[in-house]
């Protein structure tokens, strides 16, 4: 059985020495999450002001909808893109299976359930007194939303956050409908950092999967750092 | 607020750079755990996308996945080894010029101490009626794999209903498989290529061999390549597919499959260069003129 210790150590010399394949395959676990991000915050955000600040029938069904969203397995999810990708199914002309682009799909269907439910949290958390206050200050219907959302920046920020998190650690559906690709001489196309400690741990290099991992985590963790640290500069 | 819309875009600009292109022309291939985690295809890849200025990109699952992706259109191309699953594929119509490429063998694998007394026998039937016997522990595939499939048709020749608790399934590649089968103390039926790359690792021995090395022609393991049929989906790279056949089974080709070693251990034989091509790896096995 591998060290830990000597895991780190791999660890340390593969992010030192830019080891190529690391390089291409953090490439394509940031830029895969990256987008998904940026699509599915946009997105929740609206869902989330929508189901939090307005007033509609069905509002509450939706609200529990989005709170089951937020734990579906990965790989259910990633078998329905799966399906609907194929070329037998019903998107099947467009060729994005095994593509970064359905990776992409795949994880904002993961990411934005998860996204809107905490920014929704945060929105209903916000005390009442905020937004009336603003009313009588005679702020109009837009200026007291804006309001609102204002004061549940942190959390709004908590919610990116954890859809990354979700999105960068996400096995399972990224293996299906990625394929988890790799071109000659260790190129990713389609191989993620997850997915790549799912190889390495089948071929039994324990050493790399694990130091894979560590890298993982310190992506992760210096996102973290950098997002605690505008939080308490508060100034935004 | 402004800086987090900078950081936004930044990001974003980030992340639209560096993007990987690929104008050419590419051929997606799906094959096993077994073939690809020993790197013999990185090896065959690299030749043949250099000289033909192809990207291959490859899915590595079981061998019943692997058809399966292939019959929704999913793939130009397979390399698997399960003959029967095989001939399925091409009876319906999925798939067509199969052509035989290399051969290795299963072996069965089992802890030091050999609790059923298995070690060193001739016929692997033999070996699975004893385990049964025994009731020592047998870790299957359990996936609808090549590998999976021929462990359930030895348990049929062998006369034996494996079963609960000693018989299990794990549900994983082959890899993953092994070193469950090691923690677990249990027997279980690999190819011998993932054996050999994994075997300092694993606290398992080799305990009956296949006609590699001279042992039971019932763990013979051929993998094969069909191409997907154009016919079904015109889309696919047809052309490419066929490329590939002719690259695998040419002298070339072959040359790279003979020469590949893994810890100095030659894995697969090339068996589609012959004089005398048998024609029963062209067709259904079962098929009549």
């Amino acid at each position: 059985m591998p060290s830990l210790l000597s895991a780190v150590s791999q660890a340390f010399s593969m992010i030192v020495s830019l080891d190529s394949y690391l390089l291409s395959v953090v490439g394509v676990s940031l830029r895969v999450s990256g987008m998904a991000l940026v699509i599915s915050v946009p997105l929740s955000a609206l869902v989330a002001a929508l189901l939090g600040l307005a007033r509609f029938p069905g509002r509450n069904l939706l609200r529990t909808l989005v709170n089951t969203g937020m734990g579906v397995p990965s790989v259910i999810v990633g078998l329905v893109v799966l399906l609907l990708l194929s070329r037998s199914g019903p998107f099947g002309g467009l060729g994005l299976l095994w593509t970064p682009t359905a990776m992409v799909i795949s994880q904002c269907v993961l990411i934005t359930p998860l996204i809107t439910g905490v920014m929704l949290s945060a929105l209903v958390g916000v005390d009442r007194a905020i937004s009336e206050a603003a009313h009588a200050l005679g702020a109009s219907r837009l200026q007291r939303v804006l309001t609102v959302i204002r004061e549940a920046r942190f959390g709004f920020l908590t919610a990116v956050i954890a859809g990354f998190g979700r999105a960068i650690s996400e096995v399972g559906s990224v293996l299906l409908v990625g394929g988890n690709i790799v071109f000659p001489h260790g190129v990713s196309y389609t191989r993620t950092l997850t997915t790549a400690i799912v190889v390495e741990t089948r071929k039994g290099q324990f050493e790399t999967a694990l130091a894979l991992g560590i890298v993982l985590i310190v992506i992760v963790l210096s996102l973290n750092l950098l997002a605690s640290r505008l939080q308490r500069r508060g100034s935004w | 607020m402004k800086r987090v819309v900078v950081l936004v875009i930044s990001l974003w600009s980030l992340l639209a750079l560096g993007q990987v292109a690929w104008g050419g022309e590419e051929l997606v291939i799906s094959t096993t755990t077994s073939v690809y985690d020993t790197g013999l295809l990185d090896r065959l890849n690299a030749a043949f996308g250099e000289r033909f200025g192809v990207m291959v990109k490859v899915i590595a699952v079981g061998t019943g996945a692997a058809l399966r992706l292939a019959r929704e259109g999913n793939v130009d191309l397979v390399l698997v080894h399960a003959r029967a699953a095989e001939d399925e594929f091409l009876r319906g119509g999925w798939g067509i010029n199969r052509r035989d490429v290399m051969y290795n063998d299963f072996v069965l694998v089992g802890p030091p101490d050999d609790p059923a007394g298995v070690g060193g026998l001739k016929s692997v039937a033999e070996a699975f009626r004893r385990i049964a016997e025994s009731r020592a522990r047998f870790l299957s595939r359990g996936d609808d794999s090549g590998t999976h499939k021929r462990e359930l048709s030895l348990w049929e020749v062998a006369g034996v209903i494996p079963d609960a608790p000693w018989y299990m399934e794990s549900g994983k590649g082959q890899g993953d498989n092994l070193v469950q089968a090691s923690l677990m103390g249990a027997y279980t039926l690999t190819d011998r290529g993932t054996f050999i790359s994994l075997q300092e690792r694993l606290e398992l021995l080799m305990l009956v061999e296949g006609p590699l090395n001279g042992g039971d022609p019932l763990l013979m393991n051929p993998y094969g390549v069909i191409a997907v049929n154009p016919a079904v989906y015109p889309n696919r790279n047809y052309i490419m597919a066929m490329a590939y056949i002719g690259f695998l089974t040419s002298p070339e080709g072959q040359h790279i499959i003979e020469e590949f070693r893994v810890n100095g251990e030659r894995l697969f034989v090339p068996m589609a260069l012959s004089r005398e091509p048998r024609f029963e790896q062209y067709v259904p096995q079962d098929w009549r003129r």
